[in-house]
């Protein structure tokens, strides 16, 4: 289980949450993670075979609404909050395929 | 060596339902950029999804239409990845418990057989944003993100282009008629990928699959995977490798693109959709939907067959649209001749539905009008011709065709003794086309017969006045 | 007239005779802001003739007097909760300038409540933390002593609320963030059971164990609060549509035949000592009061803290993924999207928030999941178990609400393995879904400290936990006391 910890590899990981790291940020955090990575190896301690996972605290299902229209926000007051927008489009640098 | 395809689809359908799968916001079609959003459907800090009842239901209706197992306990799951066309930068999907499982759809192949194509799955989801690309920059509308979609899966049970596209046919047919979806490729609410791969015959490892995306119309893809099949075999046939990518079909260019390396593309981390519950379906839930099935396509099409007698290929073309098969048969129930009903509904109604660019549920003439039609001229009341502006007149100003033929004085004319006189002043008024008839030129008697419609201005009965005509120069 | 000393319910009183207005309440809080939050630093956001602009009409309205829950009352709002037209920043620079275009539910509520939504108080970025450090705007600091942390992450909250900046205010609490600084700060906060408060409007930390709750100055007037808060929400499917009852009939039923539980797994070595003493005088407190004690266990203790750094950052790294500088928030603009995505989150996420997002993608990556995430769920359920086995034995569990009392500014801000361990005794609740308050129950002896007991009850019974807190509370003066400020 150990090994875990020393192949974590935080580049990649920061990749997938988008997330620019400096170099002085992913020495730091990768260390700090180290710490608690090994912390919660104690769950391993536990035998869990036959438990099943926790999806919900609460034990509801077929939460539904009616499938009706109702009214959308007006456009002016998102467009503002955007960072960029023109021609009634949230702007953003261009997506390469 | 010979090669063979293996052809998998993964078909999204947008779900007809009036508002968003988790917001209330309306999924209309065409409207004007960033207008039908709200906090939720724009993934703004602190907002919840709440399920749409009628898309879950739509989704339990198409398994059943395709017979697939419906799971009777059924979650959400969190399809994790950045791109501005998704509001939270996650997905809501279904990932290890869908909906539906299993299921088979048939598709008729051009010589009359038929085939069975297994569905591996059928699962609900979100649909995306759209991005619209400029010079330097991308838009984002996200009118469309957050519509319900459904996501249907095929078992790698196709084996050429001709079946995939007979595959597509079938499942716009099922799913147009259980109105689930309008399923109009051109406005985005049918899209297809697939995944390809090609093996020697006989072997039984797949090869290694590719993934083609962008392929816009039911022609396209059968256009696209001939591409795919051409190129890939040529591969092994060099003895290439086949890399496992994902292509994009240019359709102006008739060939496929490798698409950039989504790089890390594939880490998904699905995890359970904490602020979803699950779907229990039950008995009562199931027997409620069962309670909506249509009568399937091919169903139908046999049934039209057998109960109008009609030709295959017409029963065909009728059942291809279920409003159009509705149509038809409010007009043919009851009626004397439903064989002539289905062609003035397959050539004039499409053809001027067709120039007017309207739908067959936006059609002025009502079914029971065009059975009138039909008997009007059965009853030769009308002739055909007259029938035809009759019918043109029925389609603008959407009266009955009784009302129109009496307005309009267009009663055919049958009596005898006014096509007498008619017949004689044609006769009379051509001396040149008698004698040629005469004289031995059988077809001169159609321009006599011609020139009698004409005096009768269209209204005589044109085979009383041909009989009356060959009685006179026969004289 | 110090109104700013009372509590809701005497605010309310005056109100109702009319021995006071809403203006003149709410001008009350301004002054004593105005006066002391320069040191305590609890709100981040006040707009002073917007709230008096609002209690004008309440007096107009007459609402106050017509008996209205919170007619006229001002209460502060955690910066995570959504007032439209107000900024909702969550203490981060990702969210500078962004204005709310809804309310929360709860808001919806306090309006229909005739409440005067006052400002915006100071917390951890996006809920993560247990400080109020990791503000990306400033420092809260602890009412009873300047030099000390609040607690958190609803530290702004609990400092206004103990130094009589509001009459009360909302917190959320996802592993402790409202019982801890309740805590330290010498007040009452309690943390709903998971679904008896809606979460809509709630900025998400981590959804399956998220809850908005109040910040008072009493017990009586938490259960206020809470008649308020409660209740279904369709915009919330994790809402539980059971009813709600009426908090404060209970509260006066007394603690006879009570069973108390007493978890052996808390009572351990390594507590500051006088935490315990002024626990387990509590306890003997409420014994003296007819209850009785049980000794109960929960063996799945020890594994909370790891299940919970696991799931809660998981499903933040997943709800934390939608700030990227398209929609709303913060941009910095990059060479394409991608980098875009890259620079803005790298610019606009304090260490604590990216040091969470990274260990929750992690533990939910391809080749991890099933070994983190999902054997965290698993035990998860054991800790779940653990509850509902107790719960049998007895009906409320008391415990601590923290091991420790207010610690120095600064003095575990280098090591964050050590400041999660210090939300032991809180956590097993998020993770159960179960309800607990906590209460003032002494303070240390120098300097003088604020000690909080906790009260946990059963998923949908705040009305045995509010009745135990408001019997001892009773019972006791610490609830009267004040920081010199």
């Amino acid at each position: 289980m150990s090994e875990n910890t020393s192949t974590f590899d935080i580049s990649y990981v920061a990749h997938l949450a988008r997330m620019h790291l400096t170099d002085a940020e992913k020495a730091k955090i990768s260390a700090q993670l180290k710490d608690i990575l090994t912390y919660v190896e104690k769950l391993n301690e536990l035998d869990v075979s036959h438990v099943e996972p926790t999806a919900h605290a609460t034990p509801l299902s077929n939460v539904f609404r009616k499938d009706e229209v109702r009214p959308s926000i007006d456009r002016e007051k998102v467009l503002q909050n955007a960072p960029e927008q023109a021609r009634d489009l949230f702007i953003v640098p261009k997506i390469v395929e | 060596m010979e090669y063979e395809a293996v052809i998998g689809l993964e078909v999204h359908v947008q779900l007809k339902t009036k508002s968003k799968m988790f917001c209330g916001c309306a999924t209309e079609f065409g409207a004007e950029p960033n207008t039908h959003v709200c906090p939720v459907c724009l993934g703004y800090p602190g907002v919840l999804p709440v399920m749409n009842e009628e898309a879950v239901r739509k989704t339990i209706l198409t398994g059943l239409m395709i017979g697939s197992e419906i799971a009777e306990f059924s979650k959400w799951d969190r399809k994790n990845y950045f791109y501005p066309d998704m509001p939270k930068n996650y997905q809501i999907s279904q990932y290890d418990l869908p909906l539906c499982l299993h299921g088979t759809v048939e598709i008729r192949l051009d010589g009359g057989q038929t085939r069975k194509i297994g569905i591996t799955r059928a699962h609900l989801e979100e649909d995306v944003a759209k991005n619209i690309h400029f010079e330097t920059t991308s838009g984002v509308d996200f009118n469309r993100a957050g519509t319900p979609l459904m996501e249907i899966v095929s078992e790698p049970d196709l084996r050429s282009p001709e079946e995939a596209f007979a595959y597509l046919t079938a499942l716009k047919e099922i799913l147009m008629s259980g109105d689930v979806s309008d399923c109009d490729m051109e406005k985005g609410q049918l899209r297809c990928d697939s995944n390809i791969s090609v093996r020697p015959v006989g072997q039984k490892e797949f090869g290694e699959k590719v993934e083609i995306k962008n392929m816009n119309t039911i022609s396209g893809v059968r256009r696209a995977l001939a591409y795919e099949i051409q190129r890939q075999t040529a591969a092994l046939q060099k003895g290439e490798k086949v890399s496992q990518e994902t292509r994009r079909w240019d359709d102006a260019a008739g060939r496929t693109f490798v698409m950039r390396t989504k790089e890390y593309a594939h880490d998904y981390r699905y995890f359970p959709e904490p602020d979803l519950m699950p779907v229990v379906v039950g008995e009562e839930l199931v027997a409620e939907v069962r309670r909506l099935l249509p009568e399937l396509p091919e169903t139908r099409r046999q049934r039209f067959v057998k109960q109008y007698g009609l030709p295959e290929y017409d029963a065909g073309v009728l059942v291809a649209d279920g409003a159009l098969a509705t149509f038809y048969e409010r007009a043919a129930h009851g009626a004397q001749n439903p064989k002539a009903i289905a062609n003035w509904v397959m050539t004039e109604l499409l053809g001027k539905l067709g120039e007017a660019k309207t739908t067959i549920s936006e059609c002025p003439i009502k079914p029971e009008g065009l059975a009138e039609l039909v008997d009007l001229i059965d009853s030769n009341q009308i002739s055909g011709k007259i029938g035809k502006e009759v019918f043109a007149e029925m389609f603008t100003g959407g009266k009955t065709p009784s009302d129109i033929v009496r307005e309009k004085g267009w009663v055919q004319v049958s009596d005898t003794g006014a096509l007498e006189a008619l017949v004689e002043q044609a006769i009379a008024g051509n001396p040149k086309s008698v004698a040629d008839f005469r004289a031995g030129n059988q077809a001169a008697i159609n321009f006599l017969k011609g020139q009698v419609m004409k005096l009768s201005k269209g209204k005589a009965n044109p085979q009383v006045a041909g009989e009356i005509l060959l009685r006179k120069l026969n004289n | 007239m110090s109104l700013h000393t009372l509590t809701i319910h005497q605010l309310r009183e005056k109100l109702r005779r009319g021995e006071c207005s809403a203006r003149e309440a709410t001008q009350s809080l301004l002054d004593r802001i105005q006066g002391i939050d320069g040191k305590l630093k609890a709100y981040l956001w006040l707009n002073p003739e917007d709230a008096l602009a609002q209690a004008d009409a309440i007096d107009r309205s007459g609402v106050a007097r017509d008996g209205k829950l919170l007619g006229g009352v001002p209460i502060a709002i955690k910066d995570l909760i959504n007032v439209e037209g107000q900024p909702c920043a969550c203490a981060s620079k990702i969210l500078k300038g962004h204005t709310s275009v809804y309310d929360a539910f709860v808001i919806q509520r306090l309006r229909d409540a005739g409440a005067v939504l006052l400002g915006r108080t100071n917390m951890d970025e996006f809920a993560m933390g247990s400080s109020t450090e990791n503000s990306s705007w400033g420092i809260t600091h602890n009412p009873w002593d300047l030099e000390r942390i609040p607690g958190g992450s609803s530290g702004g909250s609990a400092a206004a609320v103990a130094g009589d900046e509001a009459f009360a205010a909302l917190g959320s609490d996802t592993g402790g963030s409202i019982r801890q600084p309740a805590a330290l700060c010498g007040c009452v906060g309690l943390k709903p059971s998971y679904g008896r408060v809606s979460r809509y409007g709630l900025v998400a930390f981590a959804s399956s164990l998220d809850q908005i709750g109040p910040f008072t100055k009493t017990v009586a007037d938490c259960a206020l609060m809470m008649r308020v808060l409660a209740g279904h929400d369709r915009c919330d499917s994790t809402s539980v549509p059971q009813p709600v009852p009426d908090y404060t009939a209970a509260l006066n039923k007394g603690v006879k035949g009570l069973r108390i539980g007493l978890p052996k797994e808390y009572f351990i070595d390594g507590m500051d000592r006088e935490v315990e003493a002024a626990v387990r005088g509590a306890i003997q407190r409420l014994q003296s009061l007819g209850a009785e004690v049980v000794e109960i266990s929960l063996p799945h203790t020890d594994y909370a803290v790891a299940v919970y750094y696991l799931i809660a950052t998981a499903e933040a790294s997943a709800n934390l993924a939608r700030f990227d500088g398209v929609r709303y928030g913060a941009r910095v603009t990059g060479e394409d999207v991608i980098d875009m995505y890259g620079k803005t989150r790298g610019a606009g996420f304090g260490p604590e928030v990216k040091r969470r997002i990274i260990l929750g993608t992690y533990a939910l990556s391809a080749g991890y999941y099933d070994a983190y995430y999902l054997r965290a769920q698993k035990v998860r359920t054991l800790i779940r178990q653990d509850f509902e086995k107790a719960f049998q034995q007895c009906d409320v569990i008391l415990t601590p609400t923290s091991p420790e009392v207010a610690f120095r500014i600064g003095e575990k801000a280098d090591d964050p393995l050590k400041m999660y361990l210090s939300d032991i005794f809180t956590i097993g609740a998020n993770l159960g879904g179960i309800c607990g308050v906590s209460l003032p129950c002494g303070f240390t002896k120098s300097p003088r400290l604020p000690i909080g007991l906790q009260v946990l009850g059963k998923p949908l019974d705040e009305e045995t936990i509010l009745r135990v807190g408001h019997t001892y509370e009773q019972a006791t003066e610490w609830h009267k006391e004040r920081p010199t400020l």
